[in-house]
């Protein structure tokens, strides 16, 4: 396909929707097909065979409100309907209005002005609710392969490298590092042989924003390594599917032939010099994968296990070859970039942390799902406002961020604003964006157990600091919870804190402690009140999570 | 993963002529899935990965035929097959219920959920005594929205609670042996 083709395959695309009465989307995310949107699908489809109204109708990324699906948007309005019935949802096509009653309809309705749609910023899921995944065609209605087909044609690689470096775009997967700085650390290689590389091992639990893009815009995951090897001079790319994620591996499967037979994938991409095709890897269920040495070793079909760096991948990395290794969002914030130029970029987010963040916010909360802000929105903002709180009127006590490598920030200091530099100052870390929030029932001290229990169980067991500190760290915190251990406890489990950040190998260990340091930061009488001779530890009542200990 | 093909594959009927046909059609697919990949080393997980959707699980043979063919030494197969959650070394009850626990389901009470499956069926990673179910934990299902989660044979089953599970539990127990004979057939 030529640049040319391209724009002709969009206009006619758009000639062919405006004739079309309405566009009923149906969110076909995992969390919604879960809750039986296929259902719903299929019934919206019938329905309008039955009519004469020009309706289309199409599965489509995750609409961001997952507690309350299935979800269908409604395109002439805007409206969203959530917690449909197949049979109530065939009311929304023009012409059968008559299958329920207005009431029930009304009840299902959702407003785009609520605070939920209305206080976010989307550039990352601006496709959901817009486009089918499953269709190229959407994609390229959506100015899709736009900024690809102007880097093959108009631009050198290196304008390509200033534009992502002007945008001021950091690294989504949870260590901020500048994207550009990267590109062009691979970028300056003189191997023939380049690899840019997807992590898409999203391991955190709490967190599935990755899936949700995979899921929800594959072509736009596609179109940003396109780019990546443009600017860097690579033509083969991998992505590194979690297990888990079986729907998400299917999309991109389907997305990848629809992009080669279209050959915007391929030896010539839109027809011009540059080469680039991308294949899937599939993880086997191994959190430290998600970390870069252990990923490439896990594509190279060995155990994940990391190694010592430098050599940085960049230098040397996949097969021994430079290899650039970025985030899901990462990628899927390149072609915005390039469309619409890096000032554009800069210009939304905090001075050090530019654009917007996707946070996958679940636990104790009213709206569980996902949510796009701007860098620097507070923590209050997203948890109390976008998403309504805790439930039930009961009390929130804190936010965990960065799942197993985060820590909790207490309700204190949820007016926090969110970019990478507030949220390390305040012990915890962005990591990939996973949000859980905990009411006054949950327990700090089980939380810290918890993720260390997590942290021992996917130890590679390569380095002895991780491997035994882990397991340590985790007997210290199970007897806490017991209410067996002494004050000189916590002064070992501070050291060993110290110990495993100070000489693991990798981030898994380097991060395991924060959970816990962080706990004992904002709520360590949790912990005093649990340790043996302790004046408070007697004639208290057991806390839940201890009965099932 | 997919485990809808899991669950056709998981348990091979005893031998008669139409499972016969079955097993070396896997074979053919397996041998397929090999020389896709030009018998190299590195795409030993994916092999792995064909291999358990079609056997179901991955027993000593099978992983000493994967190392033969992709011309790799059999302790480095067996260093992958363990050292990956997904590969599994033993083979499945007929059901698998696979408990999500992630923070959203942890905090949902997930371990309440565990803790049912343990006393009705088996303990975590074995399967009860009369074959019918495996129970499983899963570190994160990425579904948090649905959370407390089990995935009950590929289906998620939101929201649940432990009488919900109880009520499942009592329904697969009750089944006749139908399963195997619907895999069978496939």
């Amino acid at each position: 396909m030529t640049p040319e083709e391209l724009h002709q395959r969009r206009d006619k695309e758009r000639a062919k929707r405006s004739t079309e009465e309405d566009h009923l989307l149906c969110c076909t995310a995992a969390g919604c097909l879960s809750c039986g949107s296929e259902d719903v699908l299929h019934s919206l489809r019938d329905a309008v065979k039955t009519t004469e109204a020009n309706v289309r109708v199409s599965g489509t990324g995750c609409l961001g409100l997952c507690s309350k699906g299935p979800l269908v948007k409604r395109e002439s309005d805007g409206a969203f309907f959530g917690g449909l019935s197949p049979e109530s949802a065939a009311a929304l096509v023009p012409g059968r209005a008559d299958l329920v009653d207005r009431q029930t309809l009304a009840e299902h309705r959702i407003e785009p002005t609520t605070p939920f749609f209305a206080l976010q910023q989307r550039i990352v899921l601006e496709n959901a609710g817009r486009t089918d995944p499953e269709r190229i065609e959407d994609y390229i209605l959506a100015d899709g392969y736009e900024a690809l087909s102007k880097a093959v044609t108009e631009m050198t690689p290196e304008e390509v490298l200033s534009e992502v470096k002007k945008s001021g775009l950091r690294g989504r997967g949870g260590a901020g590092y500048p994207t550009a700085l990267k590109w062009e650390l691979v970028a300056k290689q003189a191997a023939t042989t380049k690899y840019i590389v997807c992590n898409a091992d999203e391991g955190d639990p709490g967190a599935f924003m990755d899936r949700s893009v995979l899921e929800g815009d594959p072509h736009r995951v596609l179109e940003g390594m396109a780019l990546a090897g443009y600017a860097a001079g690579a033509s083969q790319g991998y992505i590194y599917v979690r297990g888990e994620y079986a729907l998400a591996v299917q999309r991109l499967e389907k997305a990848i032939r629809q992009a080669e037979r279209e050959r915007i994938l391929g030896n010539r991409v839109l027809d011009s010099a540059f080469a680039f095709q991308v294949d899937i890897r599939v993880g086997a269920g191994a959190f430290v994968c998600g970390e870069e040495t252990a990923l490439l070793a896990s594509i190279e079909g060995r155990r994940g296990e990391p190694r010592t760096r430098p050599p940085y991948p960049p230098e040397r990395g996949l097969f021994g070859k430079p290899t650039l290794i970025n985030n899901v969002e990462t990628f899927a914030n390149i072609p915005p970039i390039i469309r619409k130029g890096g000032d554009w970029f800069s210009s939304i987010g905090t001075e050090r942390s530019k654009g917007t963040k996707v946070f996958a916010v679940a636990g104790k909360i009213v709206h569980t799902g996902l949510v796009e802000v701007p860098m620097g929105t507070s923590l209050r903002t997203i948890v109390q406002d976008i998403c309504g709180g805790v439930p039930g009127g009961g009390k929130l006590k804190a936010v965990l961020t960065g799942g197993p490598s985060g820590g909790a920030i207490p309700e204190s200091l949820l007016d926090l604003p969110v970019d990478y530099e507030s949220l390390s100052k305040a012990g915890s870390m962005m990591g990939s964006g996973g949000l859980i929030v905990m009411d006054d029932e949950t327990s700090m001290v089980d939380v810290a157990r918890y993720f260390m229990e997590f942290c021992m169980d996917e130890s590679c067991g390569k380095c002895i600091p991780c491997r035994a500190g882990t397991v340590q760290m985790h007997d210290i915190l199970a007897r806490i919870s017991r209410r067996e251990a002494e004050p000189s406890d916590l002064e070992m489990l501070a050291k060993l804190a110290t110990l495993l950040k100070e000489t693991s190998l990798c981030g898994l260990g380097q991060t395991a402690p924060n959970p816990v340091v962080s706990a004992l930061r904002y709520f360590r009488e949790e912990f005093d009140e649990k340790l043996v001779k302790h004046p408070l530890a007697e004639n208290t009542s057991r806390t839940a999570s201890e009965r099932r200990e | 993963m997919t485990p809808s093909t899991d669950s056709g594959s998981r348990k091979a009927a005893p031998a008669s002529p139409k499972s016969k046909a079955i097993r070396d059609n896997r074979e053919k697919m397996l041998e397929r899935s090999m020389s896709r990949h030009a018998y190299a080393g590195n795409a030993l997980i994916e092999v792995l990965h064909t291999a358990q959707e079609l056997f179901g699980f991955l027993s000593p043979a099978l992983l000493r035929r994967v190392a033969s063919k992709l011309h790799l030494p059999p302790s480095r197969v067996l260093a992958v097959a363990t050292f990956y959650n997904f590969f599994s070394l033993k083979p499945k009850g007929e059901h698998t219920a696979v408990v999500c626990l992630g923070t959203a389901c942890y905090v949902g009470g997930a371990v309440d959920l565990v803790q049912k499956l343990e006393h009705r069926c088996a303990k975590v990673g074995a399967t009860s005594p009369d074959g019918k179910v495996t129970v499983q934990v899963a570190r994160c299902i990425g579904s948090c929205g649905l959370a407390p989660a089990v995935i009950l044979d590929g289906q998620i089953l939101p929201r649940v609670t432990p009488d919900q599970l109880d009520a499942v539990i009592d329904r697969i127990l009750a089944s006749p042996e139908a399963a195997p004979a619907d895999s069978a057939s496939q």
